[in-house]
């Protein structure tokens, strides 16, 4: 327990009693994340502004055996940012600046607490570009770090771990040090950088990142592609992408979801004829160039079914399909009483196979199961809903489903996250599916950086 | 039912940069577009086509690689277009522009009716359809919100005004300016594309005009004077509130009514 005497210490320590919530003064949203699976209160929040601050409340936290959890924006789906052990929260948010564009190594350097959406502006701004593209924009870039996010555009230009040159973390004991650097090779040691991003807060606190950034493609254009199935859909990927022909994203998506988005977003999708489609989206310079990369594509979908091929090729058109793919989460979320996610990731080869197993199981366990995702990376967002299902009766489906989805990832050579990572809702599936040598060394790496396991204690594994 | 359309070429960015010096727009390495609200007249076009049967033409004025517009529509499943091109219509105002359009819709002849987008991205005066239908003397509505019923003589529509809501008939042939957000535009179709590549879009130049005298037409017919052309202010104030639910809603609509938005 944290008592009011420690209370009073950070109240002095931080010098601002609006950054230092306490008891009654800590609002619920600290006690869940998006998703909300996960419930613990803390017992303070500190908003922190600094890397001193925080090592300075770490160094007291970790003298006086009190948890502490770091937290940014909480839009996390798996419970990673909830203090599950209690403890202090130290919410990053306010560490939201930029604080250098360097473009003659063309990376950006930024706190914690900055939003997704706010990196992206930036650097577009300055003719920059920032390829991880999640769909969550409210999300800090601290809390993508730590997750490994990897978002739509991962077809093409890979996942957060490939954009981040160096860290300034501080350690459970409040230490502050850098990993890596703005360099682009580094064969110099362990890269401990690396071990930083995605381990979910468990090992440090990001308090400065250096991102790397590409030029600005001058263009895309994404096109939207009616099958008649979705299985059909789904089987068309792995030749895509045996063609070479390189989409910044291929995402599959089917008409029920889209009405979903519809009915949620108050607006219509620009095509109803179809049960399932694809949606491809390429970059480059210019129409011209662009049209050469996507013509293979095009005639491969054909080829298999596609019954046109609608192309994209405006602001205007993109806003009114993407932001449907957007507001996917949050629509079938309005559309049921309460429902868990599976983020499961298998080879892109077997995703249609996943896709039909959890078709097929929504009858078998009796509850309603969605699906969207990335087609293009094997990422798949299955969502199992609650509807109208007793509390009872909806923890023992969703039980028997998780079973079977991760069981089937698994047996597709699958693992268990693709991008949200496990925090605490996952950590069950992970340890039935890593090898437990894998566990072990997890393990061992937790206790070198955190051997008081006060640092995020309780997730992964 | 025989439908024109008329549509635009407009530059594909919502950034025209200004020279300082010369007030000219840089368009130089800005690629083109459809402008959006031409989107919604072909819309509304086709669906009225796939109910009632007929043609819907498009036509546009512009440099010669404002094809490309027309080439979009057929895509989405215009079947003509015409493309008034000539050195005589540069530097043309809204008149000037009216007067060609029309003078190119009188050549395409037996049409219906005729649907313009509300404005252009670009030009932004919401102009150029009335002023068509006074060359062409037509009935004409604006800002129509919705197409109701149609015969084969009439079409019902709802048309928005700042402070009313009309259901109007018209007879044809007539001219309706259509909002944004009449309806979803559909996505140009590949299999369309390919389908329409060779098919032939009219070229029409100043001489091939039924009143074919310069004076009317570009430059020469526009009494419009441009003086300055400079970028709008760009106002990002924010204000940063803080307080319960209860305080915040009162200062928001407080806030709301004050800039008159409520």
């Amino acid at each position: 327990m944290i008592c009011e005497k420690c209370y009073k210490y950070f109240l002095d320590l931080i010098g601002d009693s609006s950054r230092v919530l306490y008891a009654d003064a800590i609002i619920e949203e600290y006690s869940h994340d998006e998703l909300g699976g996960t419930y613990s209160k803390p017992e303070l929040v500190v908003k922190a502004v600094s890397a001193e601050e925080i090592s300075a409340v770490c160094k007291f936290a970790y003298e006086h055996d009190i948890p502490v959890t770091a937290r940014g924006s909480g839009t996390g789906l798996v419970g990673a940012c909830v203090p599950v052990c209690g403890g202090i929260i130290i919410d990053t948010t306010l560490m939201n600046h930029f604080l250098e564009l360097d473009e003659e190594n063309l990376t950006v350097t930024v706190e914690p607490g900055v939003l997704l959406m706010e990196l992206s502006k930036y650097v577009e701004e300055h003719d920059l570009f920032y390829p991880p593209d999640p769909g969550e924009k409210t999300a800090t870039i601290g809390g993508n770090i730590s997750t490994n996010a990897g978002g739509m555009r991962a077809v093409k230009y890979g996942v957060t771990r490939d954009y981040v040159r160096e860290l300034e973390v501080v350690l459970p004991d409040g230490r502050i040090v850098t990993f890596g650097g703005k360099i682009v090779k580094n064969s110099s040691g362990y890269d401990l950088k690396d071990l930083i991003i995605g381990s979910e807060g468990t090992l440090a606190i990001i308090t400065k990142a250096t991102l790397k950034l590409l030029p600005l493609p001058k263009k895309t254009i994404s096109l939207l592609i009616p099958f008649p199935d979705i299985s059909t859909a789904i089987k068309t990927v792995p030749a895509i992408i045996k063609a070479k022909c390189i989409p910044t994203a291929i995402e599959f998506m089917q008409k029920e979801v889209i009405e979903d988005a519809e009915s949620y977003l108050g607006s219509k999708f620009p095509d109803s004829s179809a049960d399932a489609y694809l949606l491809l989206k390429f970059d480059g310079q210019s129409t011209k160039e662009i049209e050469g990369y996507y013509e293979g594509a095009a005639q491969i979908c054909l080829e298999r079914g596609a019954k046109d091929i609608f192309i994209s090729d405006t602001a205007e058109r993109d806003e009114t399909i993407w932001k449907a793919r957007g507001a996917f989460l949050e629509a079938i979320k309005n559309s049921t009483s309460d429902m868990d996610e599976v983020d499961v990731v298998v080879p892109r080869s077997n995703v249609s196979e996943m896709v039909e197993f959890s078709h097929k199981l929504q009858e078998k366990v009796g509850a309603r199961i969605k699906c969207f995702g990335h087609a293009g990376d094997g990422n798949l967002h299955i969502y199992v809903l609650k509807d109208d299902l007793t509390e009872e009766q909806w923890k023992e489906k969703l039980s028997d489903a998780m079973d079977e989805m991760y069981a089937k990832a698994k047996s597709l050579a699958g693992e268990v996250s693709g991008e949200h990572g496990i925090g605490f809702a996952k950590k069950e599936y992970l340890n039935r599916s890593l090898d437990p040598v894998a566990i072990e060394l997890m393990r061992g790496i937790k206790k070198v950086f955190d051997p008081k396991n006060l640092l995020n204690p309780g997730k992964i594994f | 039912m025989n439908i024109i359309v008329c549509i635009k070429q407009v530059p594909d960015t919502n950034k025209v940069e200004v020279d300082p010096i010369t007030g000219v727009l840089k368009r130089n390495g800005v690629e083109s577009k459809m402008n959006p609200y031409d989107l919604y007249a072909i819309e509304t076009a086709l669906r009225i086509k796939e109910e009632k049967g007929g043609t819907v033409t498009v036509i546009t004025m512009g440099p010669p690689q404002a094809e490309a517009v027309i080439r979009e529509s057929y895509s989405l499943g215009a079947d003509a277009g015409m493309l008034l091109t000539d050195r005589a219509f540069a530097g043309a105002d809204v008149l000037a522009t009216s007067k060609a359009i029309s003078g190119g819709i009188d050549l395409i002849g037996d049409y219906d009716l005729i649907i313009c987008g509300k404005q252009s991205t670009d030009g932004d005066t919401a102009q150029v359809g009335p002023e068509i239908s006074e060359w062409l003397k037509l009935p004409s509505v604006t800002n129509v919100t919705a197409v109701h019923e149609i015969t084969d003589t009439t079409i019902t529509v709802t048309r928005e005004l700042p402070e009313a809501t009309e259901k109007l008939m018209l007879t044809f042939p007539c001219l309706i300016s259509v909002e944004k957000d009449i309806c979803i535009p559909r996505l140009p179709s590949y299999l369309k594309k390919q389908a329409t590549k060779d098919r032939e879009i009219r070229f029409v130049t100043l001489k091939d005009l039924r009143d074919n005298s310069p004076e009317g037409y570009g430059l020469n017919g526009s009494p419009t004077q441009v003086q300055r052309i400079f970028p709008p202010s760009v106002n990002d104030d924010r204000e940063m509130w803080k307080g319960d639910g209860s305080e915040m809603s009162e200062k928001i609509a407080a806030k709301l009514k004050e800039l008159k938005f409520i």
